[in-house]
């Protein structure tokens, strides 16, 4: 196992179809099939629509892993798969077909968890990360702030959205802009020239009274609300939508909560390193300001290339390899998928 | 030799050599499909004796089931075939329920029938010939007092059996039956609703 274990990692918790090949710390393959096009008519993820398109997607992704890994399924020691936290149905295709790909192959399996997985990745990149981090995952799924002390052992949640996930926000923002799914790229788009302090909208949890119970917790329902709000206003008074300066200000007040957030973890547990992860790290402004803030708080920051930040089952494959090279031993087979897998159970026994 | 895997209402897992079943398991838990699957596909393989590498094809019941644990037979069983490089034969889960009757001797016209859960039912008819059974008609999707051919032999099955489905499979290919479903049965579309006009937050 020169270069350590091969391991083929399955991911299918939302709306990607993920098959990734890596050696130890090296990446081999990572393909992605994508249902996005099928939910833009919807503007959101649908559960079922994503389910099914899992299903008719897995085979050609493995088979077009192993093409771009340049490998035969013989030269893969194992195989991992998400098994949570995700969309239920979503994720029982993927536990499915893992399953009976380690009984039909008689290789290992190891059902890991979709969040710590965004850590993973970034044992793929050229220089490995430092212990313990901090890590801010935020996509259209998920917002968390993890404090990982050990990849393989000893993760904690500090905090997560009490509502929205930061992506849905960016979603339906676009909406109220006339833009459309997904929001994220569009916000981005329509941001270009605005000016982020044009308008003062509302940081969701930031106030004194909210650090005791929800120091590092994230809400986005209010601020979107607000964004609504201003613009219905603008609207009945006849005012044209100054949408750049909407767009960025809206960018903006995401981007100072997840950072503050993702910062001050940095500072009250001393430890200058933050690793930044998910779809939401597309965002140019997310990594200029953390950039900036890193900077400035003397921080270590981290951002995997974006291929290996949205979902891929790349980052699930790597988790793997780190178990394996741990010595943990393979799951067994009776794991279910579990939708609110918490991100202590980095891997399902 | 076939493996054959059916989720569309319990977990049933056989292996067949021919017409002869050896080894079949079954549960009829309809909510536990990711969890038995690979327990079972391992333990009929166990019990059988057989290793995978001389599985043959991958027999897979495309349903008409519930959405989500039929997908984790059908994707268990294109993986598993993937993993061998065998092919996947699909057969409708109705058939193998059919087959079982004619088996045990049942000549006429038949009516399946499954849980599609929401208040409705999956259907499909029958003509059990002295050659085979044959479909006459379905898998269709209705509500429980819109189930056609109330004349016909009626029956209410909450388990398929993967051993019958493995001999149906077996049966298409001698008399030479084209596939005639690569796809799952859903039979439903997905429950979606397309976004309206955005509502106002002020009043
Ligand atoms: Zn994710």
């Amino acid at each position: 196992m020169t270069g350590g274990p091969v391991v083929l990692g399955i991911e299918t918790s939302c709306d990607e179809t993920g098959v990734g090949i890596v050696r130890g710390s090296t990446l081999l393959a990572n393909v992605i099939a994508s249902s996005m096009d099928e939910h833009a008519r919807y503007g959101g993820v649908v559960p079922e629509v994503a389910a099914r398109a899992h299903l008719e997607a897995m085979n050609p992704a493995l088979t077009a892993a192993l093409a771009e890994a340049g490998i035969g399924l013989d030269e893969v020691d194992a195989i991992a798969v998400t098994s949570g936290p995700g969309l239920a149905g979503a994720l029982m295709v993927g536990v499915g077909a893992a399953k009976a790909l380690a009984v039909a192959t008689g290789k290992p399996l190891y059902a890991v968890n979709h969040l710590v997985g965004h850590v993973g990745a970034d044992v793929l990149a050229a220089e490995s990360l430092e212990y313990p981090t901090i890590a801010l995952l935020v996509s259209g799924g998920h917002t968390s702030l993890l404090l990982v002390r050990d990849l393989v052992d000893d993760v904690e949640l500090l905090g997560e959205t009490i509502d929205d996930a930061a992506g849905e926000a960016f979603d339906k923002v676009a909406r109220v802009l006339g833009l459309p799914y997904p929001g994220g790229p569009q916000i981005d788009r329509a941001a270009i020239g605005g000016d982020p302090a044009a308008i003062r909208f509302p940081r969701g949890l930031m106030q004194a009274k909210d650090l005791e119970k929800h120091r590092y917790d994230f809400s986005f329902s209010g601020l979107k609300t607000a964004v609504a709000r201003w613009v219905e206003r603008a609207d009945d008074a006849g005012e044209e939508i100054p949408v750049a300066d909407v767009a960025a200000s809206f960018r903006e007040a995401v981007v100072d909560v997840l950072l503050t957030k993702a910062f001050r973890a940095c500072a009250d547990y001393g430890i200058p390193r933050l690793l930044l992860g998910g779809g939401v790290v597309a965002n140019a402004r997310v990594r200029e300001a953390a950039a900036e803030r890193a900077a400035a708080q003397g921080v270590t920051l981290r951002i995997p290339p974006l291929s290996l930040c949205t979902d891929n089952g790349a980052m699930i494959a790597a988790l793997g390899a780190q178990l394996i090279q741990a010595g943990h031993a393979p799951s067994d087979l009776g794991f279910g998928a579990d939708s609110t897998l918490p991100v202590t159970q980095i891997q399902m026994r | 030799m076939f493996l054959a895997i059916d989720t569309s209402a319990g977990t049933s897992v056989a292996v067949a050599d021919g017409e002869m079943v050896l080894a079949e398991r079954s549960t009829e838990d309809t909510m536990r499909h990711a969890e038995v699957i690979g327990e079972m596909i391992a333990g009929v393989l166990d019990d059988a004796g057989v290793p995978a590498s001389r599985i043959q094809a991958v027999v897979a019941g495309m349903g008409p089931g519930p959405f989500t644990g039929l997908r984790v037979g059908i994707a268990a069983a294109r993986a598993f075939a993937w993993g061998i490089d065998r092919p996947v034969v699909s057969v409708v889960s109705h058939d193998a329920v059919a087959l079982e009757e004619w088996s045990a001797g049942a000549r006429g016209p038949l009516l399946v029938v499954t849980d599609a859960r929401r208040r409705e039912v999956y259907w499909s008819s029958y003509d059990l010939v002295d050659d085979a059974p044959m479909r006459s008609d379905g898998p269709a999707l209705c509500k429980p007092d819109e189930v056609p051919y109330p004349e016909f032999d009626r029956i209410d099955a909450t388990q398929i059996s993967a051993g019958a489905l493995a001999r149906v499979a077996l049966l298409h290919r001698q008399r030479g039956m084209a596939e005639e479903y690569g796809e799952p049965l859903y039979l439903r579309s997905p429950d979606v609703t397309m976004p309206g006009p955005r509502k106002r937050v002020t009043p």
